[in-house]
């Protein structure tokens, strides 16, 4: 595939390593005392565990795994909100494939499909919508979910709906935004992060600027990635040249799909469609200022919370996350997935107890699936 | 987060709607092109595209490309010279 | 006598001469069973030669699309129970067919099944010799649901047993992988996916019978179907209480497959196969497998793609990644779904 298996060559790959562990060396850094990235997008989590990153990363580097996945920090309640719009007999109820097994209070919307509603995966909002025209005497709503990369594909779509007047088409608005969480984790004085992984598709929306606060109020590199293997040790050793050389910067590393200044159609479909809400929960870490967006009141007829009275449009509700769970310290980088009472015991990915065992891009599935909480008996070393 | 893939634009579909069929390594999908239209609709027609739920989300640029694989090649072409001094200095250290 | 409508009614369900009608129009006119009891009376040289077994093996099919790019219902029905005999080191004989029948189905589609079950069975060399329909209401079955039950005899001396693995041993497998589990995402529709990925729906009778007479030490064999390779490998690995790496590099796909995996974020080690199995045999034998496999068209690409190491602590199949990390391959959790993330 073009643009994809290019950068998965082995020969620069040992290169890159060979060069992080040079610097690492350089910078002092150990598998005691190690240097810390967090990478911020669950895409980099999963392809960090897909290729054995992690192992072939010299110790002295220690990838913190950041809160980037919509699905794993979806609050319980959000789920439960999920299954009532779904069970609504009128109702056909179109999600991504991801968020099927998340477990609500009751049940996940797996459970709901077994139990008789109408819920359908698709591949994009652009099948929902072409689901409503299919069906004008269904309601066809959509779980509008994901950071600022899915967005616009969900605000283009309302606009396309606006355009067909097309009524029985509503979106559930669950997007969410970078910058604000990863404030809260540097505002947090636990926090020990040396530097960031920036997530290349979010930055092909809305561009390199947003994270400007990073480097210039906190003092923090960050290197927008790519996806590919090579992109991800090419940013890991960017991150670690700025650590030597005491910089922080915001770096591009995805220049090939992320310009400077993002994507002004889709910025501006944002903009169009969407407005912040004043904050919005985060499962693990509470309520963010700012971190969420509602569909704006002159779209309110595409606006499922609106339509079915649900969520923040039903006022306060709070759900208790399920007890012994660790999410929470293990999305802020607390805790390592294997700390968790739970790991393996009372959560798996068979009988997720947190959404971080669920979505393949959660840290605790990753380790589970991929060997991180294995890893020691994996036996690993570079290809030649 | 946000999986998203590469794909080539090859036909328009819909100009009303601005959806156009990608190629991903021989499997076909509707996408709809309106991030990444800047100009003539069908000027879009074999571009690079990233593509995400169904959208073309950015135009791949291809020199920003071809410039992040050369950077890398040359640091596979650098780590295969100290490789092969490496073993040049073992062999004549085993001979020595 | 002729059928009447287009579509199966509860009527032909009845046990009366619609029901009658049915069953002779579209199965035994073609099926042909000896004779029309409501048993089959076997025989074969086979079963007579001393140590010689019987092998049994059922299997029911569900599949949606019925048709699809590659084969349908009634390929998989007839495959699937005669691979399941072959991995197992028997020669496939006969086979029985029970249909249950969706009201409101197309004779004409039901005809289009009973066909290719006809040229998959000639084709394995083995009988269909009894079969049975029942007719359900509408929304009780998915069109039609086909179960086989499939009778063969495995020759005195072979003996094919995961649990005969051991540390050293080469796995192979006769081609590319998760053809069907990507053409059948494809067919359904729901995403919207068009690509010219056919089902690799086929039986390996005949391949089987070809590497078991090259490689008197075949060890096992287990054909990837559901869960796809990875559980294919760990149900092995298990059984034979051994370990099992992979190469990254080795496995044979398909662009087109790779690229469905990519825009779904599916992991080809668990798409399903329907024409695919993966087999163990000693390190001396790997090239005499290889070569019998290639020797029929099902075995065309055969490729080595891992071995058998002893047990350790750790994970029972892991895969060496395209630079040299290792990772663990699980058994698949619940069913794969396309992803966003």
């Amino acid at each position: 595939m073009k643009y994809a298996e290019e950068f998965r060559d082995p020969k620069a790959a040992k290169a890159l390593l060979a060069k992080i562990a040079e610097i690492t060396d350089e910078i002092g850094a150990t598998a005691e005392k190690p240097v810390y990235i967090m990478e911020i997008c669950g895409g980099h989590t999963h392809a960090i565990f897909r290729y054995g990153l992690d192992k072939l990363t010299p110790g002295g580097v220690e990838f913190i795994h950041g809160p980037g996945c919509p699905v794993c920090v979806l609050p319980m309640a959000r789920v439960d909100e999920c299954v009532e719009i779904a069970e609504r007999p009128e109702v056909i109820f179109t999600t991504f494939g991801d968020a099927m097994r998340v477990p609500g209070q009751k049940k996940s919307l797996l459970q709901a499909k077994a139990d008789g509603a109408d819920i359908r995966m698709v591949y994009s909002p652009l099948d929902a919508l072409e689901l409503a025209r299919r069906n004008p005497d269904r309601e066809v709503v959509f779980f509008g979910l994901g950071f600022e990369t899915t967005t616009p594909s969900t605000a283009l779509s309302i606009q396309q709906a606006a355009r067909e007047d097309l009524t029985n088409f509503s979106v559930f608005c669950n997007h969410i935004t970078v910058p604000p969480p990863i404030k809260a984790l540097l505002d947090d004085p636990h926090m020990m992060l040396d530097g960031f992984v920036g997530p290349g598709h979010v930055s092909m929306v809305i561009g390199t600027h947003p994270y400007d606060f990073i480097a210039e109020d906190y003092g923090k590199p960050i290197v927008v990635a790519g996806f590919e293997p090579l992109d991800l040790l090419q940013s890991v050793l960017m991150v670690l040249e700025q650590i030597r050389d005491g910089r922080a910067e915001v770096e591009n590393q995805y220049a090939r799909v992320v310009p400077e200044h993002g994507n002004p159609v889709s910025l501006a479909a944002i903009e169009d469609v969407y407005e912040m809400r004043p904050s919005f929960e985060w499962r693990g870490l509470g309520e963010i200022d700012k971190s969420g967006l509602r569909i704006r009141d002159k779209y309110s007829a595409f606006d499922a919370e609106e339509k079915f009275g649900i969520g923040y449009a039903a006022g306060e509700r709070s759900v208790e996350e399920p007890e012994g769970c660790a999410c929470g310290q293990v999305m802020t980088g607390r805790l390592k997935p294997t700390g968790c009472p739970q790991f393996g015991k009372g959560c798996t990915p068979e009988m997720p107890l947190g959404a971080l065992m669920v979505s393949s891009e959660g840290a605790c599935a990753a380790y589970y699936q991929y060997g991180g909480a294995r890893s020691s008996e994996v036996a690993s070393e570079p290809a030649e | 987060m946000c999986l998203g893939i590469p794909g080539q634009i090859i036909e328009i579909t819909d100009e009303a709607r601005l959806m156009a069929l990608a190629d991903v390594s021989g499997v076909r999908r509707e996408v709809n092109i309106a991030p990444v239209l800047t100009g003539e609709i069908h000027d879009l027609i074999g571009a690079w595209v990233l593509i995400h739920v169904g959208f073309a989300m950015a135009l791949i640029d291809e020199d920003e490309a071809a410039a992040t694989l050369e950077a890398l090649k040359g640091l596979g072409e650098a780590q295969e010279t100290l490789e092969a001094m490496a073993e040049g200095a073992k062999a004549l250290e085993a001979r020595a | 006598m002729a059928l009447r409508g287009d579509k199966v009614t509860l009527a032909h369900g009845g046990g009366g001469r619609a029901m009658r009608d049915l069953i002779e129009e579209v199965f035994t006119s073609v099926f042909e069973p000896e004779s029309m009891e409501d048993q089959a009376r076997l025989m074969s040289g086979a079963l007579t030669e001393p140590g010689a077994r019987l092998a049994l093996t059922t299997d029911s099919f569900v599949v949606d699309p019925v048709e699809f790019p590659g084969g349908d219902i009634g390929k998989i029905a007839i495959c699937g129970t005669v691979n399941d005999l072959a991995v197992g080191g028997a020669t496939p004989l006969w086979l029985s067919a029970a249909f249950i029948i969706e009201e409101g189905t197309e004779i004409a589609l039901l005809k289009r099944i009973v066909a290719t079950m006809k040229v998959e069975a000639e084709k394995a060399g083995v009988k269909i010799v009894t079969g049975d329909t029942k007719v359900v209401g509408r929304g009780s079955a998915d069109k039609v649901f086909v179960t086989t039950t499939g009778v063969g005899v495995i020759p005195p001396g072979r003996d094919l047993r995961a649990e005969a693995v051991q540390p050293g041993d080469v796995a192979i497998v006769n081609g590319v992988l998760g053809d069907h589990g990507a053409a059948i995402l494809a067919a359904r529709g729901d995403m919207a996916l068009s690509t010219d990925i056919q089902s690799d729906c086929a039986g390996l009778g005949h391949l089987m019978a070809a590497v078991a007479a090259a490689c008197p030490g075949l060890r096992c064999a287990r054909d990837a179907t559901r869960g796809g390779l990875a559980s294919a490998l760990n149900e092995i690995a298990e059984s034979a209480d051994v370990a099992v790496e992979i190469e990254e590099t080795a496995l044979p796909l398909r662009t087109e497959v790779k690229g469905m995996c990519e825009i779904l974020g599916l992991d080809p080690l668990y798409l399903a196969n329907e024409g695919t199995l993966v087999l163990f045999v000693p390190e001396e034998e790997a090239e005499a497998a290889l070569a019998a496999m290639r020797s029929v068209p099902e075995g065309q690409g055969a490729v080595v793609i891992g071995r058998a190491k002893p047990k350790g602590q750790g994970p029972l199949v892991t895969m060496r990644t395209l630079f040299g990390g290792a990772r663990i391959v699980d058994m698949l959790v619940g069913e794969q779904l396309p992803r966003i993330c």
